[in-house]
């Protein structure tokens, strides 16, 4: 829908993880910041807020975003997938391949790299290792547990294969 | 972080976003938001007035007119990569679009927000001064054209004043094309920086990072022009090219080795351009 009157407030109609809520938002707020502050989901973390790091990335009308490098309002009339959308009552086969594969240490970066690596998975099922590299390109481990991370993604495309 | 408080607007219209441009002190067109909310988180910019162009469809078109590829200004740096237009008519495009950044930025950053951003050390604007695009802009009394040359006008300025907006940019087909130089990390933004390109034997050869906007290598494009492209004939016509610049010293180079990568790089760029050009 458009907006004719510059504003510094909107009522946003967004779908997240499968639901539709409808917030007003000041037109200042970031997405990471919405999902956080307003609707509780943590599990999208705040790590450098400089769209450097990836650990806020949500999936924004099905592709990667940086949720701190985007704006609430610019959310409106999408659909959004956070980390917490990813299991159901099990981990998603993703989440139990990082478990298995220790591919997480401290565990900050982990759901960005959760959201970058499904987005991935999603449009190709089986990627190598080098397209896991470049699709996880823009996510920063500061443990740097980046091998681990790969091969847990690299293994879940082996299994669907 | 927090950022200023500001308004926004999402026109469903191009006129409607002209309109809110041109009425409104301090707006600013917002495109993928990849550079310009980050820096708003900074305080570097703090627009009063935010015009969303997202729901601007037309603008984030990818079409092929006679000879030209037609990007519209709001096309992402995914679409540009996957485009089979893009592909067809000028693949350096999207072979250099997926290198810029990561995937999260590229799914939302637009080749008009980057152009429009004018970093130097951004790989857009000396390969399109080298590919001899235009930018055509718009604003409320009409439109107009602007060769890439003369688009770029200073650090983080561009032939889009206010009220302008930028819709497309055109770029001609075919062509070899070349581009080299040292960034920062694999996909990260460059130390230096050549875009080459040839089309029928006639060069076109810019420098990036060397100055606040693309500067063209004519002496070189001059030796070059018409002549058999060797590697030899390449390093002798780039000689002395590094003494003619001025480039500024940073963290990551100073001024003398910049002009030691200026060279290196417009050697590789241009053979890989030739290299293509032979098809």
């Amino acid at each position: 829908m458009s907006v004719s009157e510059p504003t510094t407030s909107l009522r946003i109609a967004v779908t997240v993880n499968g639901e539709q809520f409808e917030y007003d938002v000041p037109t200042r707020r970031l997405l990471v910041h919405f999902l956080r502050d307003d609707l509780d989901l943590t599990g999208t973390h705040i790590g450098c807020d400089t769209g450097s790091c990836g650990a806020c990335t949500v999936h924004l009308d099905g592709v990667a975003v940086k949720s701190c490098a985007v704006l609430a309002v610019q959310a409106d009339g999408a659909s959004v997938t956070t980390v917490e959308g990813l299991a159901n009552e099990e981990l998603s086969p993703l989440q139990q391949s990082f478990h298995e594969h220790h591919a997480l240490q401290c565990g900050y970066c982990t759901p960005g790299m959760l959201m970058s690596a499904s987005a991935l998975l999603e449009e190709n099922p089986s990627p190598s290792e080098d397209e896991v590299k470049v699709a996880l390109q823009g996510n920063i481990c500061r443990c740097t547990g980046y091998w681990n991370i790969v091969e847990a993604v690299v293994a879940v495309g082996k299994a669907s294969a | 972080m927090l950022l200023r408080e500001v308004s926004y607007a999402r026109p469903g219209t191009i006129e409607e976003a002209l309109s809110l441009l041109a009425e409104h002190d301090g707006a600013r067109a917002l495109a993928g938001g990849q550079t310009l909310v980050n820096v708003m988180k900074q305080r570097a910019a703090s627009p009063d007035v935010l015009v969303d162009l997202a729901k601007l469809g037309e603008l984030r078109e990818i079409t092929v007119s006679g000879q030209t590829l037609e990007i519209g200004a709001m096309a992402t740096l995914t679409a540009i990569t996957r485009s089979s237009e893009v592909e067809v008519s000028r693949p350096i495009l999207g072979e250099v679009a997926a290198t810029v950044a990561d995937v999260q930025v590229r799914n939302r950053g637009t080749l008009g927000g980057n152009i429009c951003v004018n970093d130097p050390t951004n790989h857009f604007p000396p390969l399109l001064v080298a590919l001899d695009a235009t930018m055509t802009i718009r604003n409320s009394g009409g439109e107009r054209t602007v060769p890439a040359e003369e688009f770029f006008v200073g650090v983080f300025e561009t032939a889009v004043g206010v009220g302008d907006l930028l819709t497309r940019i055109s770029v001609p087909a075919g062509g070899g094309d070349g581009m080299s130089g040292v960034t920062l990390g694999v996909h990260g933004t460059y130390v230096a920086n050549a875009a080459a390109s040839v089309v029928d034997g006639s060069w076109r050869i810019v420098l990036g990072c060397v100055a606040a906007v693309p500067v063209r290598a004519t002496t070189v494009e001059e030796q070059l022009d018409g002549a058999d492209v060797t590697e030899e004939a390449v390093r002798a016509a780039v000689d002395g090219l590094g003494a003619s610049l001025d480039p500024p010293s940073d963290v990551h180079a100073s001024a003398d080795y910049r002009c030691s990568l200026a060279e290196t790089s417009v050697v590789r760029a241009v053979l890989q351009a030739a290299e293509r050009a032979k098809g």
